[in-house]
């Protein structure tokens, strides 16, 4: 017997449910982290998740600025799960996750990407964020459907209008588990951020006996 | 300057200036009283407030959103006759391979602000929109000038 699961409830966070959902975000990104690490050959930190219930305004912010211009790769979830994967970062990290992975052969310094490395980045993106979606789905038992990655380089808070809009029509907040990963040596920085929607948040949470 | 946050609106006379940064798939519509220098700017999300179920933030909404912001400056001394507007935005900041409504939410963004200033006899004058690219704006009442900032590409003033 379960209830009608609402976002409010997060607004504590000594909460069970907040809990839970930075356990999920914990062994998501966990696996990701080390899909990258074995990617790049490189070892790769992250940071404990971070559960937030955001208004609008305030979602570029997590980011940084809204200004700042970072790599965004975006996949639709549908299944028992819906809502988005966003994998993000920083435009100069993009470029050294490129070059690490195509090797000395084909690195570059050009401030531009090249066809070959937007295609090497989305199936980062790809590869990465299914290391999440994989572990979430693993863990939870629920069935979930990723589109193909969607990718944008321009501004954080343009990229992060495209979640905010497609949650807007349902509610005035979005919920947001937050990963930060970081490469020792070079320190590249990025984020994923799994926003699922309201009604799959109380799935999560009852798939997990909440 | 004034800062005007997403599914927000604010108000600014000269010589202030106001800016929204990032606008993606959102619409920025900047509403301009040219005889008091007194300009309004809105940054909308979505098109139409009567086809979601939770419309109780009414910056949210290009039909809400511009009721709000021509209401904010006739309390301020604007008078509706003399105001004209010009907006920017409503990119599809990924390119989606299925035609799907809610992703192509920049276009029907632009839609639904030209036929609501429309709707209240407000001309505009410029616009920046489109494409696939975020913008950031900055308006300067002073002149009237809005600067458009991209990634990648010069600014311009439109």
């Amino acid at each position: 017997m379960s209830t009608q699961k609402k976002f409010e409830e997060l607004n504590d966070v000594n909460s069970m449910p907040y809990d839970i959902l930075r356990e999920v975000g914990n062994i998501g990104a966990g696996n990701a982290t080390t899909a990258l690490s074995q990617l790049i050959h490189a070892k790769v930190d992250m940071t404990v998740p971070k559960v937030e219930l955001l208004n609008f305004p305030e979602l570029s912010d997590i980011v940084g600025s809204a200004e700042k211009t970072v790599v965004g790769i975006l996949l639709n979830l549908s299944g028992d799960i819906g809502g988005m994967m966003m994998f993000m970062i920083d435009y100069s990290a993009a470029r050294h996750l490129v070059n690490q992975l195509l090797g000395d052969e084909y690195s570059s310094n050009a401030e531009y990407f090249s066809e070959m490395d937007l295609s090497a980045l989305k199936e980062i993106g790809n590869i990465i964020s299914g290391a999440y979606l994989s572990a979430l789905s693993s863990l939870t038992g629920l069935k979930i459907i990723e589109s193909i990655p969607y990718m944008a380089i321009d501004m954080a808070g343009a990229i992060l209008s495209v979640p905010a809009i497609a949650f807007g029509e349902l509610g005035d907040k979005a919920l947001l588990i937050e990963s930060e990963f970081n490469e020792i040596d070079y320190s590249v920085n990025g984020f994923f951020i799994l926003i699922p929607t309201e009604e799959s948040y109380g799935k999560i949470l009852s798939s997990l006996g909440m | 300057m004034i800062r005007v946050g997403m599914a927000d609106l604010n108000i600014c006379m000269s010589p202030d200036a106001i800016t929204t940064l990032g606008l993606g798939s959102c619409v920025g519509i900047v509403l301009y009283d040219t005889t008091l220098k007194l300009a309004g700017l809105a940054h909308i999300m979505l098109p139409d407030s009567t086809q979601i179920r939770s419309n109780s933030n009414v910056a949210k909404f290009a039909d809400t959103g511009i009721d709000a912001l021509v209401q904010l400056m006739e309390k301020n001394g604007a008078k509706k006759s003399r105001l004209i507007a010009k907006i920017a935005g409503g990119a599809q900041m990924f390119k989606f391979s299925s035609e799907n409504s809610m992703l192509c939410v920049g276009k029907r963004n632009i839609e639904a602000t030209k036929i609501k200033l429309e709707s209240l006899g407000i001309r505009i004058i410029a616009e920046d929109t489109g494409d696939s690219y975020g913008r950031t704006i900055e308006f300067y009442p002073e002149t009237g000038e809005l600067l458009i900032k991209t990634v990648g590409k010069t600014e311009k003033i439109i």
